[in-house]
């Protein structure tokens, strides 16, 4: 590939993804501040804004910031609530913690020029195999053995339970794995997405006015997908949490 | 013109995988269009199963995640 190329067009869509420290050298080791956790602490200072300092005045009429996480807080309160039923509720801190993560980190992640962590499996991939571990000890806590009856549906032919059950010890195996990396995906795909268009921006000179409402409106889209994103990774949550408060079919 | 011919067959391999996303894609289409079609005919109900259509449309982009994978992987895993 020739790394020389003329014209403008050299902006490389995934050199945004690039982990690098924040205080010079370039050794990666377990206690370097990189760019992934400063944007990680970010994250956590925003959340902490929204949700503890915002309503510390606990006004019976909410300022606007304290509306905001009182509509959070309801959203996702009524999320469980339909899914995963009233026992679900006792749960609602961890799926809440998850879903403000989730959502904090990438709509920050979406300002210019920052570092977007959910775009790296590493972080998804934690979140997901905690929620995962976590369920699974759950259902064998609550239900003991007759957890496995998740796996073997009574409802179902008896000929077929076999094959069925092949098929739903796949399924809730590459669980974490679809549940992590479909906020990954998605995330890198769609900042990908939005540095290609500006390359095409940058080597087109004056016409660079189209490629530049295309970026305005995959921003729109994107804003959408981060949010619908952190809102799926949650109702999965809560899906797979019903399957381990309920396990029969 | 010169290069490694395995690393030609992977980026192949890998804008191949990449025809499995056209799949998440039908589906996807598939499940938020009969969503539409039901919620149209009766609206009442609609509000209730938005929750229902997020779940299917979740499922049925894990499996063109898989293929978004399997390129990943053949670009950069090998």
């Amino acid at each position: 590939m020739a790394t020389e190329e003329t014209g403008g067009f050299n902006i490389h869509p995934m050199d945004q993804f690039v982990v690098k420290p924040l205080f010079g050298g370039d050794e990666l080791h377990w206690y370097t501040v990189t760019n992934q956790t400063l944007w990680l602490f970010l994250t956590v200072v925003v959340i902490v804004l929204l949700m503890v300092v915002s309503v510390r005045g606990r006004a019976m009429v909410p300022t606007r910031s304290q509306s905001i996480a009182e509509v959070i807080y309801g959203f996702v309160r009524k999320m469980i609530e339909d899914i995963a039923g009233q026992e679900g509720l006792k749960y609602f801190p961890y799926i809440f913690t998850l879903f403000m993560f989730i959502l904090v980190a990438n709509v920050i992640g979406l300002l210019p020029k920052s570092f977007t962590t959910t775009s790296h499996i590493v972080v998804t991939g934690v979140l997901a195999m905690a929620v995962f571990i976590s369920v699974t000890v759950l259902g064998f806590v609550k239900h003991g053995l007759g957890f496995l009856k998740l796996f073997w549906i009574g409802s179902a032919p008896l000929p077929l339970r076999p094959v069925l059950l092949i098929i739903e010890v796949i399924s809730y195996f590459v669980r974490p794995l679809s549940h992590s990396i479909r906020l990954a995906g998605n995330m890198m795909a769609g900042h990908a997405v939005i540095k290609v268009f500006a390359g095409f921006a940058g080597a087109m000179g004056l016409g660079a006015i189209a490629p530049i409402f295309a970026i305005v409106a995959v921003y729109g889209l994107e804003t959408l997908v981060v949010c619908i994103q952190a809102y799926v990774f949650t109702i999965l949550t809560c899906v797979y949490l019903n399957d381990a408060l309920h396990p029969g079919h | 013109m010169e290069g490694d011919i395995e690393v030609m067959g992977r980026l192949i391999g890998a804008g191949l995988a990449c025809t499995g996303m056209g799949g998440a894609a039908v589906g996807v289409g598939h499940v938020v269009g009969n969503f539409l079609a039901g919620a149209l005919r009766n609206p009442a109900a609609a509000a209730g199963q938005t929750a229902t259509m997020f779940i299917g449309i979740a499922f049925a982009e894990a499996l063109g995640i898989f293929s978004f994978l399997v390129a990943l992987l053949l670009m950069y895993a090998f």
